[in-house]
């Protein structure tokens, strides 16, 4: 297996996501057969083959431009679970902020 | 077609002529699907996962308003949940994205609206389009029409049995590893997904940014082309649409006289169903009827596009899908003591198991120590892929090959080994990874005893900009092909699903 019980905790701290004790073999498990699977690149010759990030588009860069669409900050914080005075409002970020 | 009520059954294009004309009102042409098949379907197949009446008489409303010779004037289309509308909820079928209504509408869907097609609704999909069935979903599965006992294919398999059923003529879906092409297949109907960068992204909620593109299903060639002049070209909003000539697709009718088109083999000599097959050579018997030739060669097998994508997709989501934090919008867990548990809080809970998994592999796939390992080498071998397909459309026009290798598989089959769920996208993989456009093209049904006939298909793969040559061969098989076997009219070369 390509992956252990210890990758799966740190992957996961990583990804901000929380993986219940019971469930981290299993996770192991699948995410394994997958890069498992993955390996089957090795086979493949790349000579010559430059990494590619997106399919070509032909779109050149072009100039900022704004076309009058805009959010107001109303709208723009319509959706927010918790705000307060135009701002989102979140949990405590750092400690000790009260005496 | 003598009355409204059996407007619902009329391609896109004779419905928005029925309204030009005058002899069905607007309202009536958006409503002919919820007033016809969706009483009898919809509760059993439950392709829709936000209906909203009123939204739906305003947006009659607006597309009245429109000049008569709006192309789609009156046509209702169900749109996938992840493309952003201002008038129904957006949700991706996901509890993380619980109650958000987007403040503004997707290009594709104002150019929709522009055109005066009317959103009728949102259609179910896998969580964040992560699947291939359409179970992976907040609101629970779809079912495939033809047998309630199997899946329409996924991710957009809402509006793929939306369109099969009668529900509309037209749908939206998104494909960024086959999600439009493979529920098309399960379902029976035609999938178009465009050449990368044709149709606008801007508000469409992103998963593999270099690999999604917006696609259409519809029940016929005409009406996938009538969509695709409505909705492709440059937006400023979208850096990667493409600026040149939009292809232009008013020729879909001309036949395929003269055209050359590859059969790899060697991808279905092991691994596809019988009836897949048979489906293949079917529609290359068509094509040649219709003066098309046959170009043999083999080509690379489709494992190593889904050992490519499972890296590359994996990767852009887990980029992406970082922006689902219960800050600014959707779900929030309500009770975190600090900004890092609520983050933490929040996308456990609002994350399904699929879009978690999807995630984490691709952190491992970018993480320092294994990014060259896994993501670089994805990349390369992207490449490989892309002149491969290069090599290919040198000696053809366009390659024939199945749009999944199976024909729709039974609901909680393939859910517990997700493996073997990727591996039903082993035939449109490659497309994404190239950027090159794939149509779906129904052949009609299979039959077989103990089950009901299911809906069987072909894909067809071009090179850039090659919809007009697909849609033509397309509309080629439509009328030559399984579907038309009957030598019936337009209107009723369709294949039903029937009540049982």
């Amino acid at each position: 297996m390509s992956i252990q019980r210890d990758d799966v905790q740190k992957i996961a701290e990583l990804a901000r996501l929380e993986i219940p004790a019971e469930r981290v073999e299993r996770v192991a498990r699948e995410l394994s057969a997958v890069l498992d699977y993955a390996a089957s690149l090795g086979q493949l010759d790349l000579t010559g083959c430059e990494p590619t990030a997106f399919a070509p588009v032909l779109a050149p860069l072009r100039a900022d431009a704004l076309d009058g669409r805009r959010l107001t900050p109303e709208q723009a914080l319509a959706q927010a679970p918790e705000g307060e005075g135009g701002f989102f409002l979140v949990p405590p970020i750092v400690e000790n902020l009260n005496p | 077609m003598s009355a409204a009520r059996d407007a619902w059954r009329l391609p896109a294009t004779a419905l928005a002529e029925a309204v030009r004309s005058g002899g069905l009102a607007v309202e009536a042409a958006v409503e002919s699907g919820w007033a016809g098949p969706a009483a009898q379907w919809e509760a059993d197949v439950r392709a829709v996962v936000h209906r909203d009446d009123s939204a739906r008489a305003a947006g009659a409303a607006a597309a009245r308003r429109l000049p008569a010779e709006a192309p789609l004037r009156g046509v209702p289309v169900l749109v996938k949940d992840n493309l952003c509308t201002t008038d129904f909820p957006t949700t991706c079928a996901s509890r993380v994205l619980a109650g958000y209504r987007p403040p503004y509408d997707a290009t594709v869907i104002r150019r929709l609206r522009a055109a005066g097609a009317v959103v009728v609704g949102k259609g179910n999909m896998d969580e964040f389009a992560m699947g291939s069935s359409t179970e992976f979903s907040c609101y629970g599965p779809t079912r495939n029409p033809f047998d309630l006992e199997r899946v329409p294919g996924g991710s957009s398999g809402g509006p793929a049995a939306a369109v099969a059923y009668g529900l509309c003529p037209l749908a939206l879906g998104s494909d960024t590893g086959g999600s439009v092409r493979q529920p098309a297949a399960f379902c029976g109907v035609f999938g178009l997904k465009p050449t990368y960068g044709r149709l606008s992204r801007y508000g469409l909620v992103a998963f593999g940014s270099s690999l999604d593109q917006v696609g259409i299903f519809a029940r016929h060639a005409g009406d996938a082309a009538a969509a695709y002049a409505a909705l492709a070209g440059p937006d400023p909003c979208d850096a990667t649409t493409r600026l040149s000539p939009v292809p232009d697709v008013a020729r879909w009718e001309h036949g395929v006289q003269g055209l050359r088109f590859g059969w790899p083999a060697n991808l279905w000599r092991e691994g596809v169903e019988r009836e897949v097959v048979a489906g293949l050579e079917a529609a290359a018997a068509a094509l040649e009827r219709a003066g098309a030739t046959r170009v043999p060669f083999d080509f690379l097998p489709g494992e190593y596009a889904v050992a490519t994508y499972y890296l590359v997709a994996t990767a852009e989501a887990s980029s992406n899908l970082a922006r689902f934090d219960g800050v600014r919008y959707g779900f929030r867990h309500e009770d975190s003591p600090d900004v890092r548990a609520l983050y933490t809080r929040t996308r456990s809970q609002g994350f399904g198991p699929e879009v978690q998994r999807r995630i984490l592999l691709g952190t491992y796939a970018l993480s320092a120590g294994y990014y060259d390992a896994y993501y670089l080498t994805a990349q390369r071998a992207r490449t490989r892929i892309r002149r491969e397909y290069q090599a290919a459309f040198a000696r053809c026009d366009l390659m024939m090959m199945p749009a999944a290798p199976t024909l729709a598989f039974r609901l909680g089959e393939k859910l517990e080994d997700p493996l073997a769920m990727y591996l039903s996208d082993i035939f449109t993989i490659g497309a994404n990874l190239a950027g090159i456009p794939g149509l779906t093209v129904p052949m009609g049904l299979a039959a077989a005893d103990g089950r009901p006939a299911l809906p069987r298909a072909v894909q067809l793969l071009g090179p850039d900009d090659a919809e007009p040559v697909l849609l033509a061969a397309g509309r080629a098989l439509e009328v030559r092909g399984e579907v038309a076997r009957l030598e019936a009219r337009h209107e009723t070369e369709v294949a039903w699903p029937t009540k049982r």
